[in-house]
């Protein structure tokens, strides 16, 4: 296939602990297979620094939890063709979402005053805003495919990988679930 | 020498019912439940408070079902059989309904499977997977629910609680120690033991872990599980229920 067919491929790495991203280079020598079908061009795993204005397909890992991740949502969902919520974090809000259930301002003390014996304060400046509220991806821009999973097998992944460049549509429900 | 008639009742009689559940004829007695009747016969009707040898509480309506001639979904464990009923449990309408009744389970609380002890080992993660629910569309709630720890063996998390009661019902119908029972209704629903005391001061727990072994998730576990490591056993419920009956 000529580089001019390849299908463009969007990676990013919200709030969660990269472990989806693990799971993609875990494909191993699947990724010489990919790499002959799909150019990767945007993700944490390649040096490009800007997300093209046109996508064939974004995979969007981790939840929504800063103002950073919610610029980041909406412009992977403005360039990319189609859209996939990779993940337990990016589908549910799994562990991130966890802090919901505490007032910001505690969340906030307890990781950067409390248990900090050096220079304890809430730093004012050089990080993101968080969120009041960690939220799935869906809930901030549609999606158009979810995969469960925490995270989701690289067989998981190769398998939505190959039957969309199949042409078809996956049903990840039939080889992942959450926590998986 | 020949014994006198026995002085107990004779059995009640009880009527044989034929109907068709998903265009298979059945037959069933009409005492029976429609899901009874379809277990029997190997048709999966999916589940979550109902547990055989428990009563019927007909709670979580995941196992609600299409009667011709009813205009609404009934559920399938709580409705007997009648002469000539044609069943339906799987059409469009009850899998859309069904997940909604998951995702909504999934938004009320502290669902996150990836650091629960009962991970890959839950019926609410089963059924979601089963049922095709992969995303929740509705907001979560984020609430905060309280984890009882105090018991020395066993821990409520009630964040993970379905209220589908079947800790209630084994501990009152098979335990006989009634230690559990239900407060506040709606959203605010949960499960208590005793006068909503803490668990490890109950007067009437015996300890047995009946209700832990019952939970379909991870709201009652054994303590020092990790995540994924707390499997449950109710395959003891059935067994005791009949010897209970013997008595």
């Amino acid at each position: 296939m000529s580089e001019a067919h390849k299908i463009t491929l969007a990676t990013a790495w919200l709030d969660g602990c990269s472990g989806c991203h693990m799971s993609f280079l875990d494909l191993d020598q699947r990724l010489i297979e990919l790499a002959e079908k799909v150019d990767v061009v945007y993700s944490p795993i390649v040096d490009t620094k800007e997300l093209p204005p046109v996508v064939d397909v974004g995979i969007l890992e981790g939840a929504v939890s800063t103002e950073e991740d919610l610029h980041k949502a909406r412009m992977f969902r403005g360039r990319c063709q189609f859209l996939i919520s990779l993940g337990d974090c990016a589908v549910s809000g799994n562990v991130p979402s966890m802090r919901n259930t505490f007032d910001l301002d505690d969340v906030l003390d307890r990781a950067f005053v409390e248990n900090v014996q050096a220079q304890p304060g809430r730093p004012s400046e050089s990080l993101p805003t968080l969120l009041r509220t960690v939220l799935p991806i869906h809930h901030v821009v549609q999606v158009d495919l979810f995969v469960q999973g925490c995270p989701p097998s690289a067989d998981t992944i190769w398998q939505v990988l190959t039957e969309l460049m199949a042409g078809n549509t996956p049903d990840p429900t039939q080889f992942t679930r959450f926590g998986a | 020498m020949t014994h006198p008639p026995a002085a107990t009742n004779p059995a009640p009689k009880v009527r044989v019912v034929t109907l068709k559940i998903d265009d298979h004829d059945v037959g069933a007695r009409e005492t029976d439940s429609i899901l009874e009747i379809a277990q029997a016969n190997g048709i999966r009707i999916p589940s979550l408070c109902y547990l055989d040898g428990l009563s019927t509480w007909g709670a979580c309506r995941l196992c609600m079902v299409e009667i011709e001639g009813f205009s609404k979904p009934v559920s399938a464990c709580s409705t007997t059989a009648t002469e000539g009923m044609k069943i339906t449990t799987n059409s469009a309408r009850l899998k859309r309904y069904r997940r909604m009744i998951l995702e909504l389970l999934f938004a009320e609380r502290n669902h996150v499977c990836s650091v629960c002890v009962s991970n890959g080992h839950c019926e609410l993660q089963d059924l979601a997977a089963e049922c095709g629910m992969d995303h929740v569309r509705v907001p979560y709630r984020n609430a905060t629910y309280t984890i009882d720890s105090s018991h020395d063996l066993f821990r409520v998390d009630h964040n993970r609680c379905v209220v589908c009661t079947r800790c209630v019902r084994v501990c009152d119908e098979i335990e006989g120690a009634h230690t559990w029972d239900v407060m506040g209704r709606g959203v605010n629903c949960q499960v208590i033991t005793d006068l909503n005391q803490p668990w490890g001061d109950s007067q009437s727990c015996t300890s047995c872990g009946k209700c832990v072994q019952v939970c379909p998730t991870g709201a009652l576990v054994k303590k020092g599980t990790a995540a994924g490591e707390m499997e449950k056993h109710d395959d003891f419920v059935p067994y005791l229920a009949q010897m209970r009956k013997r008595q």
